[in-house]
């Protein structure tokens, strides 16, 4: 092709439109493949898979799902991931076994998964199930046995765990509230007198109770005397106590409609249960429950300071010279490291007013921390000082697109600056202010380091809204999905058993967002559709 | 010369053609009014007769547009303006710093040169000015809604979507609201600001024809552009330039016999 050509080519605009198109299809792969990744290594996590039994060369058996298969780096052939689970018999969940050295393959049906509270999947077979030393069944029947007797069990673990939390919970609370009554009395020189006598009659009553707790704590245990009897590989047995055991399937036996069932209920289980094992089992509920109200605390400080600043900034500040560097500088604010954020939120919110409130109001408690500490009121502020910016902005760009002469319109009918600011402005700027939101809810729901320092915690015992007084606790620690993430994935003791989790809880935090935003945009869409404005 | 003559032709043939012998509503007296240092206004005196459509005319920049404004206090939003002389509305003083100015935007309603309703329903953009004014009740409004929109020769055409969006009106449509909004408020005086220069003939001409249905019940002040415009809808036409009242008068007199030279010359087409 000669110069020309390729000038004429050029000129015509025709390499220039492949460009555009490829960048976006470019970008467009990134985020398919980006969220394809996430969803395939999330979404097969809890398909109950074939178990299959490895007879190897040198008679070892080894029983498990596949859980990966690769050629073998440095020469021919492929090995395959087995989870063996039982890493209290075994020391690790995974073994690598080469396909040279497998001698017989078998998906034997009577293997068993068991799910229980400690110590990850136990696999192998049901072989009894006793009463203590008495032997209630064994065999086929054992495992027919088991299933049987696991709703009662469930529910006594339940009642134990209920009393446990709720009741022992409640009356720890009730016994605090006396201490700290007790304690401020002292600085007023009351260590004698009825006031003291009433608390001190109180927290003698209350140890009564507690007493009471025990005592029923302890019969409900000694009724928990059935445990399971489990062979597993390479001769090892385990007397598996059935008030461990959360569930009992065996995979092989499973139809696909069996498998889809398991699936689903497993599903249910990871967005409605508490994590177990340090967060490598069980569910995330409290880390969904954190995120959102997180969330939702920031919206409600975020928008309203954010739309407030916006409209001095656009309405009623004269522009000027300082007004763009007040522009500038807000503007520059939406690009400062969170992690800052997050030390100012621990020096100044924390430190400083939680101190602060801590030395007139809960002094009592003192030297233990109650606003003076990490807590989800302290993160959602961290946050809304974060995303302000893009509040200001979003509101900011939405005023300046309202012509000069809907204000005038409306000044002219005898209308005050008030009013036309209130009745026409502020909804016309709506759907710009709901831009905003979306995009620091967004920002919010994924974001880690400030949180990490200003009240997210691994495992918090429990959730920010109870039944105790006062109800809302603000200052209490909370989870998050985006921190757990990162918890479970690299702060875990078990890291590789605990990848899938990783993932499903990616895919799940993306899932919320994307809800939030939903969400938002529909809202924002109801209203230019009433409103019918320019785009904004 | 034969602008004067087509122009002669469109002149309004209900036009009053008496001299200045009507009930003042607005009487300017000696007004100059400065944008920082520049001078806008010289001098200005007029009185603009009570129910009658009281026209301006002139080159750019000459100053009519902030004329009007002046008759409602919008130049009070822009900062640095100064103003000396004197406005009477109704008999009283407007630029009384005692007064409340969104008192006397009640009274003289204004329709804009870009129509510019609230992005809000047809309904709305008319309850608004109501509204302001305390009127709660909703069969108050709707009959308020209905007349206004009838005055603006709006109602047979968006009766049955007065929910919907006033953004979704065409041009004239939209203008046409806008008036209706203007009117709800029952003002005594309607300053317009170029109404139709945004818009095509047919509009305008709707436009017109409404402007002479109104001045039955408003004193109307309108600046324009377009001289056959102002031929066609004024009793009385002001000639501005360089911030000078050059020349006020009967339209018919103004247009077919210009007293002043540089009137003359406007209208002929010889600047402008």
């Amino acid at each position: 092709m000669s110069r020309r050509d390729a000038r004429k080519l050029w000129r015509s605009g025709e390499p220039f439109i492949w460009l555009t198109g490829g960048a976006l299809a470019l970008a467009l792969i990134m985020v398919a493949g980006l969220v394809g990744v996430i969803a395939m290594n999330a979404l097969g996590f809890f398909w109950p898979a074939d178990i299959v039994r490895l007879t190897l060369g040198d008679g070892k058996v080894l029983t498990g799902p596949v859980v990966a298969r690769e050629s073998i780096p440095g020469r021919d052939g492929f090995r395959i991931k087995l989870k063996v689970a039982n890493r209290d018999l075994y020391g690790a969940d995974f073994v690598w076994v080469d396909e040279a050295q497998i001698v017989a393959r078998a998906t034997p049906g009577d293997v068993a998964v068991i799910e229980r509270t400690e110590w990850g999947d136990l696999i192998g077979t049901i072989t009894a199930v006793r009463d203590g030393d008495r032997v209630v069944a064994t065999g086929a029947a054992a495992a027919a046995e088991v299933r049987r007797r696991l709703p009662d069990a469930a529910r006594l673990r339940a009642e134990i765990r209920r009393i446990e939390r709720a009741d022992i919970g409640a009356i720890n609370h009730a016994q605090e509230q006396a201490r700290l009554r007790l304690r401020r009395l002292e600085p007023k020189g009351l260590t004698a007198g009825p006031d003291v006598d009433a608390l001190q009659a109180r927290m003698a009553a209350l140890q009564e109770r507690y007493k009471e707790q025990e005592t029923r704590l302890a019969t409900l245990r000694a009724r928990q005397v059935t445990s399971v009897m489990v062979a597993a590989d390479g001769g090892k047995d385990k007397a598996l106590p059935l008030t461990q055991v959360l569930g009992v399937t065996f995979p092989n036996q499973m139809g696909v409609g069996g498998k889809m069932l398991h699936y689903a209920a497993q599903l249910w289980e990871f967005v409605h249960d508490d994590p177990r094992e340090s967060n490598t089992e069980g569910g995330v509920f409290p880390a969904i429950y954190g995120t959102v109200m997180m969330v939702f605390i920031m919206s409600l400080i975020v928008t309203p300071l954010g739309v407030l600043a916006a409209f001095y900034l656009r309405e009623y500040a004269r522009q000027g010279a300082f007004v763009s560097a007040v522009r500038i500088a807000v503007n520059n604010l939406a690009g400062v490291p969170s992690i800052v954020f997050g030390v100012f939120g621990v020096g100044f919110f924390i430190y400083f007013v939680g101190g602060g409130i801590d030395r007139l109001f809960f002094s009592e408690a003192l030297p233990t921390p109650t606003f003076g500490t990490g807590g989800i009121l302290w993160a959602s502020l961290t946050l809304a000082l974060l995303t302000i910016p893009v509040v200001i902005v979003a509101t900011e760009e939405g005023l300046a697109s309202i012509p000069g002469g809907t204000r005038e319109a409306s000044l002219a009918l005898g209308a005050t600056k008030l009013e036309t600011t209130l009745r026409v402005v502020l909804p016309a700027v709506m759907p710009s202010i709901l831009t905003g939101l979306i995009l620091a809810m967004a920002r919010a729901a994924g974001e880690v380091a400030p949180l990490m320092i200003t009240g997210v915690v691994k495992l918090a015992p429990s959730l920010p809204i109870d039944g105790a007084w006062p109800f809302v606790h603000l200052d209490r620690k909370f989870m998050h999905l985006s921190f757990h993430i990162y918890d479970v994935g690299f702060q875990s003791p078990n890291v590789d058993a605990a990848r899938p989790m990783v993932f499903m809880t990616t895919l799940l935090l993306l899932v919320i967002v994307v809800c939030l935003n939903l969400f938002a945009i529909s809202m924002r869409n109801r209203l230019r559709r009433r409103y019918a404005t320019s785009a904004v | 010369m034969e602008a004067p003559v087509q122009i002669a032709a469109s002149l309004n043939p209900h036009a009053s053609a008496a001299p200045l012998m009507e009930t003042p509503m607005v009487e300017i007296d000696r007004l100059s009014l400065w944008y920082g240092a520049k001078q806008a206004l010289r001098d200005v005196s007029m009185s603009v007769p009570k129910h009658r459509v009281t026209a301006y005319i002139g080159p750019s920049g000459c100053g009519k547009s902030t004329l009007l404004r002046c008759l409602n206090r919008m130049n009070d939003l822009v900062d640095g303006v100064r103003t000396t002389g004197t406005i009477r509305i109704g008999g009283s003083d407007i630029g009384d710093p005692g007064r409340d100015v969104t008192e006397l935007r009640k009274r003289v309603g204004m329709v804009f040169q870009k129509s510019n309703p609230f992005p809000k329903s047809i309904y709305e953009n008319i309850a608004y000015g109501p509204r302001i004014l305390g009127v709660k009740h909703r069969a108050d409004l709707d009959g308020i809604v209905e007349r206004s929109l009838r005055s603006a020769a709006l109602w047979e055409e968006v009766q049955d979507r007065l929910g919907d969006s006033a953004l979704g009106l065409s041009g004239g449509q939209q203008q046409r609201l806008c008036i209706g909004r203007a009117i709800a408020v029952e003002p005594d005086v309607l300053l317009m600001d170029e109404p139709c220069s945004a818009l095509d003939p047919i509009a305008t001409a709707k436009i017109e024809e409404l402007m002479l249905e109104l001045k039955n019940s408003y004193t109307i002040v309108i600046v324009t552009h377009n001289m056959q415009q102002a031929a066609r809808v004024s009793d009385y036409t002001g000639f501005m330039l360089l911030g000078e009242l050059v020349e006020f008068g009967v339209t018919r007199a103004l247009f077919t016999n210009p007293r002043d030279k540089r009137t003359e010359d406007y209208i002929t087409g010889r600047f402008g």
